[in-house]
């Protein structure tokens, strides 16, 4: 009898915790219109959006969910309809999506640039590349350990497309293709004393923790705008254009291009705001 | 080694200071762990018990299917799942995809097997006299299923605890059809994943000792309970 008591009361605390929780959960959760974004892991690992949106959600009363994926990924998601909005970085899978009319209209919101990082050594010389092409040369050359995103990011696509401007075809031992996001990537090139390529924002919020050093910059190749789009409503009727619009004219209008242009990580700042007068002209209700 | 005891020091930290930040995840985690339990569990029940006690065709093969169900991995659970609810697929409408409710859904199927499985095996074993003799002094079907559930609510129990195990600890299904959206589909799991990919150990090994104290009580309640069945059948 007194094991079946004490089972009871173990069970039914077991039950109550879980109610409090729940209860405590749903206080938290959920009121307003939410928004889904899909973006990039620069965007969010480097702690951008975290620092930006709840200004956004203050002031327009939405709640913004986001997914944070590859550019690759994050398209794919907008074209199915299963986000909103999308905040990426590949400026040829940008217009292809906005041409195959899931996307209804690009809109520039900031800019920075790739790094090639490695270790302090400088292994292969790449420290004195002429130019981008010239140092993937190097490293393919020298066999010096490479870890590829693989993951069919932005970052990944733009490393694909220097490897072609280079003329090499990345592989063998030395070129390791690790399908993870950009910190896990980064973390990854620290372990191993491995070249990566980065975006300037990730590499900037990593770099602390890391034993590693820029081994090339400043290549015009090395652009890296980012793009805002809304899903097509035409053709995913369901979704919140609304609140889309609502985030892209935030981004793009006076607030959030001081936000962007204010956001530094120890003391470097990692985005600069690059909306454009006459697409954002286009966003006036 | 420094940097690990740095870590470590950081993580009791931010338990004991009842971070914010932390503490939402963590009820994140048992609310939904805790709703898939509650909704898998009385289903699960009812399929175990007409396995164990009615003779229909294709049980045998229904008992393999839930065993054989008991290994499949989250990853894929997630992944069937994701194109099921996903805009595109055929549930897209239930829009659903990247909510907590998608997650519950993923750790349904997820506990599902273990719960039938296990819940199976318990009643199988208990003395079928418990029935018999219920249903030959008047009971209805459904007051005699009641008694062969109290019969073996230890083994039952067991079960549950189990699946619970597996799903408040699973990451593959949670960040795939949840999207690990901050302070709404972030859970332990997929906060220590993230985590870790930032280099923010301290939080991850936060969460990773919740995890922990967490598969400690279950098992220590398990054994207890066990022990307790043990003594009185």
């Amino acid at each position: 009898m007194t094991c079946r008591n004490i089972f009871v009361r173990i069970f039914s605390l077991f039950l109550l915790t879980l109610s409090a929780l729940q209860f405590a959960v749903a206080q938290a959760g959920e009121p307003q219109q939410v928004i889904r974004l899909a973006t990039t892991t620069s965007t969010d690992n480097s702690g951008l959006l975290q620092a930006l949106l709840p200004y956004f959600e203050k002031g327009n009363g939405y709640k913004v969910h986001v997914i944070a994926v590859g550019t690759g990924k994050a398209l794919r998601m907008g074209r199915d309809g299963d986000v909103d909005v999308v905040l990426v970085h590949a400026r040829k899978a940008e217009d292809e999506f906005v041409r195959e009319g899931f996307g209804e209209r690009r809109f520039s919101v900031m800019y920075n640039d790739f790094v090639l990082v490695g270790p302090a050594g400088y292994p292969a010389g790449v420290r004195d590349s002429r130019d981008a092409g010239d140092a993937f040369r190097k490293i393919a050359r020298h066999e010096a350990l490479f870890i590829s995103r693989s993951d069919d990011s932005g970052t990944h696509k733009k490393e694909l497309g220097l490897w072609k401007k280079a003329g090499i075809k990345p592989e063998g031992k030395w070129y390791r293709e690790a399908g993870q996001g950009m910190g896990k990537v980064l973390q990854m090139a620290g372990e191993l004393s491995a070249y990566t390529l980065t975006d300037r924002g990730t590499w900037l919020a990593y770099r602390e923790k890391l034993p590693l050093r820029i081994a090339f910059e400043g290549d015009p190749l090395l652009f890296n705008p980012y793009g805002i789009i809304a899903v097509n409503p035409e053709v995913h009727p369901h979704i919140n254009h609304e609140g889309a619009m609502a985030l892209i004219r935030w981004m793009t209008g006076k607030e959030g291009q001081a936000r962007i242009a204010a956001f530094t990580l120890h003391g470097q700042q990692l985005f600069k705001p690059d909306a454009k007068a006459d697409e954002v002209a286009l966003l006036k209700p | 080694m420094s940097a690990l005891l740095e870590a470590t020091e950081k993580a009791l930290e931010l338990l004991i200071s009842g971070d914010e930040a932390l503490w939402q995840i963590i009820a994140i985690s048992f609310k939904v762990s805790g709703s898939a339990i509650l909704i898998a569990t009385p289903p699960a029940l009812l399929i175990a018990f007409a396995l164990a006690y009615l003779r229909f065709p294709g049980r045998r093969v229904l008992v393999s299917l839930f065993s054989t169900l008991l290994s499949v991995p989250a990853v894929v659970v997630g992944l069937t799942l994701y194109l099921l609810l996903s805009n595109r697929g055929p549930l897209g409408d239930w829009r659903l995809l990247f909510t907590q409710s998608a997650m519950v859904l993923g750790q349904i199927a997820l506990a599902f097997p273990i719960l039938v499985a296990m819940g199976h095996a318990a009643l199988q074993s208990a003395d079928k006299r418990a029935w018999e003799t219920a249903r030959t002094l008047g009971a209805s079907p459904l007051r005699a299923f009641f008694v062969v559930i109290r019969e073996t609510r230890f083994g039952l129990l067991a079960a549950l605890l189990a699946a619970y195990g597996r799903i408040i600890a699973e990451v593959g299904a949670s960040m795939m059809l949840g999207g690990n959206i901050l302070n709404y589909t972030r859970n332990i799991p997929t906060a220590i994943a993230l985590e870790t990919s930032k280099g923010e150990f301290a939080q991850g090994i936060a969460l990773g000792a919740i995890l922990l104290l967490l598969a400690f009580t279950l098992n220590g309640l398990l054994h207890y309970v066990q022990g307790k069945g043990v003594q009185t059948s």
